[in-house]
């Protein structure tokens, strides 16, 4: 099968890639890009853990073709951070203890990235539906909970 | 070795505190790297092929087309990996559920296998390959399972356990029978008697990593594993013995492992990844979709318990009993033993027994899921124990005061028991503001207490003292929910130094002795103990090192809080020397500073909980909405109280996935029909309120610290007290897990129509 | 001499006796004197028995000592998750 060639920005670079017609976006970051932050907990688009923003909207990298990525921003976990300077939203993370194994953090940190976005100051039941795309099995959601609470008032302040 | 573990009372300046963990940083980046996120040159990509059908006898397959395709590299069946497991049942069945030998024994098993140079192909090798079954009859339903008449899993298999040898084999595996007393005097004693029979429907631990791993065999015998798993040293010497290599000639790497819950203490695609590297002569990665981890790993027992208990008017229990039957999958194992053992460990009974059928079924090999089978029999024994209260006009928090087990008290499963937490962890609820808070209409409130045995294990650790003083700890036991923040606290806690100083990382089959897998709750347990005692070896070392520098007798030098310090009046003028001056100078006294550790961690200390939860039942569609929920638990002692926390909350979790959603739902063909995150529905963010938790601390006996493990006990309780809060909002006593929706509102139903 | 107590299907192999009198001073000498006694044993122990003594279970420790009025029980070894 031919290859598409795909000009694309990621985390602010420029990007360019072959891949086939039905590779997902999320198979072009892991196994073409070396971005493996990004994770596949199912493939279908149940959990979350593949979570990154294109354009402004946070999507499911594996529902995702590589090939619609021409000409579009895609921000992954491995733009978060500026530099050595953690994002608030990872610092929280780490202080409230909001991951445990760390498998769904990626995919959290970005999908509450884009709640805070388009809802700086949610409630905790916003919260909890803006996340409710991403399965977590260790935490039972309450420390990630405090912990988006807490970088929403850090960055309120900001 | 002389390490002596008893707990001594002390003060701790590290221990108890919340500091980062020290893998923080690469989880919250994407840079720590997790079974999939590991390739290595050449590498091959492994698929396995799976039975659709529920029991089938293999009759004939046909690699050869696949073979024939472009790009693939390699085709296994049964017959690349030969049977080396030389009269060892437990390894023979390991070995079958990795690749089906001659039949296929659930939806799902595993029948063949492909390596081919990209994912498009192997998938295309897979559709080529023939395989020619005869369906045979099959059974998932534990009940039926159980029938004389139902169809034969395991023509070899004759009841272990009956008084008399059975003549005929039968899908009955095992009858197994704890307890003391005399239950028939018991209940003959009782003013009320509460009989009940439950069920509880089949859950996968639910990890969001699937199952990964990269092998690589080399043609001189030598391999190695990269793989996501919860014990990298077993996993070793289950694929050595598996595939026939020398133990040490296969290094095992523990991967960052993303959940694994008791699901990665077993192998189950590893033999196969490694039997593909070998035939294809390539690395092969391997790396199971979530269908395939649904349908072919994890889950846990399905189960049918009928429960008897038998209370005196004053509240004081005369007798229990209860007869549990669950599910292993298709090869024997112990799983309702471990459920008669744990099912009335919390009580103090006179008179109790307890009676355990291990069942086969055509569904996948059952493994451990946190404090298994222990969930299922407390869901039995704790709705009863409610249901008893109530009869009786007791509060149900005091009723199960008054009968509490309490040190002295013969437990269930046998033995005597030391200083345990249940009584303190009862009183601890009923003092709770959530006991008193209020309830609005269709809300109930519901509690129940929670056992487990808690374990050891053979652990090996290693400290090593940089030139610069810093300290890396290298520890053999997998970090599932951060026990290298824990490991550092006792390290920097034993040394006296800071816990930034320390660096902890989780060593591979190479580097270190063996250690058993991180389960049943060892992990901070064992791994602490040994980290204890390596860092007093490491003193030892530093307190010899600074004599020399002193140029004084070493019984003359003690080690204080990071320092070594000359003791006694004539050495007034020598400054305490610190850990870094020691390690600054230890080229030249003697070479690098270490302390080493082997042990067998023993004496855990068994663990329990008492969970509080308030559940909102709509009448009319019979869903359910956890209003609030409390965790008091037993830690012996918190090393870092926020990650207890987190094995708190997650284990109520769980267990609220468990009461009210999860299950797995098998066709009348016998295939699982619900394989996915989608219709195998977990707990998300919006179906939770926050989790609270109090941690006592009644410190274990048997550990310097008192740690007791305290992964697991907190999925025990949950079942129980949903449900009993869901049977005291609707007033209908619920009696099969999991309470979704339909079951709900059939029991409503039900009652209604009387 | 110690009293040792099996459990249910241990006892099964043992004679039928749940409660036994052995002249052992740690783990292995009690598994060792159980199997000459008793050779059904033998595989169980292979398979894995943990011992319980005064309520603390010992699954690997066999030198662990047998202190002369402590209760003593023995148990399936058992998996965690």
């Amino acid at each position: 099968m031919a290859g598409v060639a795909v000009s694309t920005t990621i985390n602010g670079d420029a990007v360019e890639y072959l891949c086939q017609p039905d590779e997902t976006l999320l198979d072009v970051l892991r196994d073409r890009l070396g971005l493996t932050g990004a994770k596949e907990g199912c493939g279908t688009g149940d959990c979350g853990a593949c979570s990154v923003i294109v354009d402004g909207r946070l999507v499911c990298s594996c529902l995702v073709l590589g090939a619609e990525a021409e000409g579009r921003k895609v921000e992954t976990i491995e733009g978060m951070a500026h530099g050595d300077q953690l994002h608030p939203l990872q610092q929280k993370f780490l202080e409230h203890a909001a991951l445990q194994c760390g498998i769904c953090t990626p995919g959290f940190l970005i999908a509450a990235k884009d709640l805070l976005a388009k809802n700086p100051s949610p409630t905790e039941e916003e919260i909890r539906f803006g996340l409710a795309g991403n399965l977590c099995r260790c935490t039972g959601y309450d420390k990630i909970v405090r912990a988006v609470q807490d970088a929403a008032e850090v960055m309120k302040g900001a | 070795m002389n390490f002596d573990p008893r707990y001594s009372g002390r003060n701790f300046s590290s221990v108890g505190t919340r500091p980062i963990r020290p893998d923080g940083i690469d989880k919250v980046t994407g840079r720590a790297r997790y079974g999939a996120d590991f390739n290595m040159a050449g590498q091959l990509v492994g698929r396995i092929l799976r039975s659709p059908h529920a029991h089938a006898v293999i009759k004939k397959i046909d690699t050869s087309k696949a073979e024939k395709l472009a790009g693939v590299k390699a085709v296994i069946t049964a017959k690349d990996l030969p049977d080396l497991t030389d009269g060892d049942a437990a390894m023979y069945d390991i070995l079958d559920n990795s690749m089906a030998r001659k039949k296929a024994l659930y939806d799902g098993h595993a029948v063949a296998a492909v390596a081919a140079i990209d994912a498009r192909i192997a998938r295309q090798a897979l559709k080529l390959i023939e395989v020619d079954y005869e369906v045979l009859p099959h059974v998932t339903d534990v009940d039926e399972a159980a029938h004389h008449h139902a169809p034969l899993i395991n023509d070899q298999i004759f009841t272990e356990g009956l008084e008399e040898k059975p003549a005929k084999p039968s899908n009955v595996t095992k009858r197994t029978q704890f307890g003391h007393g005399d239950v028939h005097k018991g209940f003959a004693q009782a003013d009320f008697i509460v009989e009940r029979s439950f069920k509880t429907e089949q859950t996968h631990q639910g990890y969001i990593e699937p199952h990964a791993c990269v092998a690589s065999v080399n043609p001189d015998g030598t391999a190695d594993l990269w793989v996501c798993t919860q014990g990298h040293f077993v996993y070793r010497q289950h694929c050595a013995q598996l595939l026939g290599l020398e133990a040490s000639k296969l290094r095992v790497t523990s991967s960052e492992i993303g959940g694994g819950f008791g699901g990665k203490t077993h192998v189950w695609a590893e033999p196969v990844a490694l039997a593909l590297s070998r035939k294809a002569g390539r690395p092969v990665k391997l790396v199971m979709t979530r269908d395939e981890v649904f349908r072919a790993s994890g889950p846990t027992s399905a189960t049918s318990i009928d429960v008897k208990i038998g209370a005196k008017k004053d509240g004081t229990i005369t007798a229990a009993e209860a007869t549990l039957r669950y599910s292993c999958g298709p090869y024997p194992g112990s799983w309702a033993e471990i459920g008669a053992m744990t099912a009335f460990a919390c009580y103090k009974l006179e008179n109790v027994k307890t009676v355990g059928y291990e069942v086969l079924v055509n569904r996948p090999k059952t493994a451990a899921y946190r404090a298994p089978s222990a969930p299922m029999a407390a869901f039995a024994v704790e709705s009863a124990v409610d249901e008893l209260a109530h009869e009786l006009g007791m509060n149900a928090v005091d009723f199960r005061i008054k009968n509490a087990a309490q040190e002295g008290t013969r437990a269930s499963y046998g033995p005597v028991y030391g200083p345990i937490g249940i009584g303190p962890t009862l009183e601890a609820a009923k003092n709770h503001p959530h006991m008193k808070a209020p309830l609005k209409m269709n809300q109930g409130r519901g509690m129940a207490c929670g056992f487990w045995f808690n374990f050891g294990g053979q652990t090996c650790t290693d400290l090593n003292i940089g030139m610069d003083g810093s300290v890396s700890l290298a520890v053999g036991t997998v970090d599932v929910g951060g026990s290298r923040a824990s490991l550092s606290l006792v390290a920097a806690e034993e040394l006296g130094i800071d816990y930034s100083q320390v660096k902890a990382i989780v060593a591979d089959t190479s580097s270190l002795g063996y250690n058993d897998m991180t389960d049943g709750s060892r992990g901070t347990f064992s791994s602490s103990m040994a980290t204890i005692s390596a860092a007093r070896n490491a003193i030892k070392v530093l307190r010899d090192r600074a004599a020399q520098m002193w140029d004084i007798p070493v019984d003359d030098v003690t080690w204080e809080k990071g320092h070594a310090i000359a003791k006694g009046e004539k050495y007034g003028n020598l400054s305490p020397l610190s850990l870094k001056d020691i390690a600054a100078k230890s080229g030249t006294t003697g070479g690098p500073i270490a302390g080493h550790s082997e042990l067998v961690a023993d004496g855990a200390g068994v663990s329990f909980a008492t969970h509080i939860c308030d559940i909102e039942v709509d009448p009319e569609t019979g869903a359910t909405r956890v209003i609030r929920y409390t965790v008091v638990q037993d830690a012996g002692k918190a090393v870092h109280p926020t990650y207890v926390e987190g094995q708190y909350q997650g284990g109520a979790a769980q267990g609220i996935g468990w009461a009210l959603n999860e299950e797995y739902i098998y066709g009348k063909d016998g295939r699982l029909q619900n394989p996915g995150f989608l219709d195998y529905r977990i707990p998300v963010c919006s179906d939770l309120p926050m989790i609270d938790t109090q941690i006592l601390e009644i410190p274990n006996p048997n550990h310097p610290y008192g740690v007791r493990g305290v992964g697991e006990t907190s999925i025990v309780p949950p079942l129980a007290a949903i449900a009993n809060a869901v049977s005291n909002a609707v007033g209908v006593r619920m009696t099969h897990i999991p309470m979704s929706p339909p079951r709900i509102l059939a029991a409503l139903d039900a009652e209604r129509e009387g | 001499m110690v009293e040792v107590t099996l459990w249910g299907s241990l006892s099964a192999v043992a004679g039928g006796k749940s409660r036994h009198e052995v002249e052992a001073k740690d783990i292995r000498e009690l598994f060792r004197k159980l199997a000459e006694q008793y050779p059904g044993i033998e595989p169980w122990i292979d398979r894995g028995i943990a011992v319980a003594i005064d309520g603390t279970i010992y699954r690997d420790t066999w030198s662990k000592e047998l202190p002369k009025d402590a209760e003593i029980f023995l148990l399936p070894r058992l998996a965690g998750g």
